[in-house]
């Protein structure tokens, strides 16, 4: 058993002029989701989805700028944390999250011996 | 034993020679199997990795004394096991440099029965071969752990710096242990795409051994017979699947030709200049018996077509009097399961010979409007041959020369630059 990061990361600009219904479908989505990890046998143990990208506020050597990390096509805009079995399993899972206008990374967590 | 007694050793004692043979012999045939067998105790590659190599020169010595056994591959993973449990009891953690494999519970861990030692060779294959790993540290990865390849006959293979090949091989390494990609044989659902991906990386090991210009390093050619050897092992473990008979036949049919493979000045040949005098007739009757049950009972997958293509090329007599149309066909049905524009444009050069090479360059415009070929040079060769049929000699001199500035190839940009040669030449003269 381990746990991983899936990462979602969407260009924004396709939530821009998002319909109600569009909005909709994706909370669905999500909630579906929830289900859908329990059924494939992994656990859901949190998940946030994230302001947009315009809010947020980067630190480097202790300088303060307005901005994201790094700026890409496509932003990260939220997260779940899983515990799966291994790869395979959390891959499976993360096949399963929505993230219509971008994709997912999928990262194990970091255990300390 | 004259000579064995002049060295030292007592009485009894086997020839040096015979049993460095037997110990090379088994280095090639058993690598996998005891590599894998260990993994198996040792949840951990790297140990498992060292106790086999100890189990080898362990071999050297001790079958001198001995003699060869009759299951060499048994002895092997007999010692090789035995070092890993005791080095796993004398193991601190701060030994252990990676984390381990994820071997799932039920799976027994213990000393097994010598004479019932699993064959987990499968596991290791489909773990080298993850989809999580990069290409080349798929191809890496097997080529090390299942074929037993040392780092630096890898990294000459592929003409790159041992230190650069050591790199892809630890990063590969702990991205398995660090993301916990498990030590198994993946469920039905997921076998054909991931059967896929090991065929690719086996087919990849293949190609880059075929391609090597003659006279290259021994070793890329050795790729091939690694190729072959992989295949035909995939095949014993997997003997009912029609894809793994597919590659097998497709290396095989495509082996057939190595003798006329390149020319005299390194260029490889086209299918067209080749001599079939010179193809093996024994692979090729092996080929076309396997691409027979490759085909057999249903859908055809990529590999049992291109081996079907390989096939009837193999049986024409001559370039010109090749099934054409058979080809075609074979190309449509290839396409279908496998929409690869370089499937596209290889097609298209078959519709040339059933349909005229203005039908053919009508599809490779198409291609290049598409953009999906841009960089590579066999679009732009192909339209000036079609465009050189045509008799558009100022044409077909400005897309050679597309093609000629894609290559970096010597014999290939010498064959290019002789083409552009005959353009200029045929477009001067008032003849045609």
């Amino acid at each position: 058993m381990g746990q991983y990061l899936i990462l979602i990361y969407e260009d924004e600009a396709g939530y821009d002029n998002a319909t109600p219904e569009l909005m909709n479908e994706v909370m669905e989505a999500h909630g579906r989701f929830a289900e859908q990890v329990a059924e494939l046998g992994a656990k859901l143990e949190g998940g946030k989805a994230l302001q947009p990208v315009q809010t947020a506020t980067t630190i480097r050597s202790d300088v303060v700028t307005d901005g994201p990390f790094v700026e890409t096509k496509e932003a990260l805009g939220g997260y779940y944390l899983i515990e799966a079995k291994d790869l395979d399993q959390a891959l499976e899972v993360a096949k399963l999250c929505p993230a219509r206008f971008g994709g997912v990374e999928v990262r194990p967590i970091m255990t300390f011996e | 034993m004259a000579s064995a007694r002049g060295r030292g050793i007592t009485a009894g004692a086997y020839s040096g020679g015979d049993v460095a043979r037997a110990v090379a012999d088994a280095h090639r045939s058993d690598w996998a199997f005891v590599l894998a067998a260990t993994v198996r105790v040792t949840a951990d590659i790297d140990l498992a990795e060292e106790c086999v190599q100890d189990a080898y020169v362990a071999a050297m010595d001790a079958w001198q004394r001995t003699g060869v056994p009759a299951r060499p591959g048994a002895w092997l993973t007999t010692t090789a096991r035995r070092r890993a449990i005791d080095a796993l009891r004398r193991e601190n953690t701060l030994r252990r440099k990676l984390p381990l494999l994820v071997v799932r519970e039920g799976d027994d861990m213990s000393d097994d029965d010598r004479d019932a030692i699993p064959d987990d060779r499968l596991r290791l294959v489909f773990t080298c071969c993850h989809p999580a790993l990069a290409r080349e540290a798929q191809v890496a990865l097997t080529l090390r752990l299942v074929c037993g390849l040392s780092t630096a006959e890898i990294a000459a293979a592929f003409l790159v710096t041992e230190a650069t090949m050591a790199a892809r091989v630890t990063r590969a390494k702990r991205k398995i242990a660090g993301a916990r990609i498990a030590y198994r044989v993946p469920e039905a659902r997921e076998l054909p795409d991931r059967l896929d991906a090991v065929l690719t990386v086996i087919h990849l090991v293949f190609t880059t051994g075929h391609a090597a210009p003659s006279g290259a390093r021994m070793v890329r050619a050795d790729l091939v017979d690694r190729a072959l050897w992989l295949t035909r092992m995939l095949r014993g473990l997997m003997p009912d699947e029609p894809e793994v008979r597919g590659l097998l036949a497709l290396l095989v049919l495509t082996d057939a030709r190595r003798e006329t493979r390149s020319g005299e000045d390194g260029r490889l040949l086209l299918l067209e200049e080749q001599d079939r005098g010179r193809w093996d007739r024994d692979a090729i009757a092996e080929g076309k018996d396997l691409v027979l049950g490759a085909l057999r009972g249903g859908r055809p997958g990529r590999f049992a077509l291109q081996a079907a293509i390989a096939a009837v090329h193999a049986d024409a007599p001559s370039y010109a009097e090749t099934s054409w149309a058979e080809i075609r066909g074979l190309y449509d049905a290839l396409l279908r399961v496998w929409p690869s524009p370089v499937v596209a444009l290889n097609r298209s050069v078959a519709v040339a010979m059933t349909d005229g090479p203005a039908a053919a360059l009508a599809e490779m415009d198409a291609l290049e409007a598409g953009g999906a070929l841009r960089g590579y040079r066999y679009l732009p060769a192909a339209r000036a041959d079609m465009l050189r049929r045509l008799g558009e000699y100022r044409s077909a001199e400005i897309a050679y020369g597309q093609a000629l500035e894609l290559c970096e190839n010597d014999a290939e940009r010498a064959f290019l630059a002789g083409r552009i040669a005959e353009m200029r030449a045929a477009g001067n003269d008032p003849a045609g």
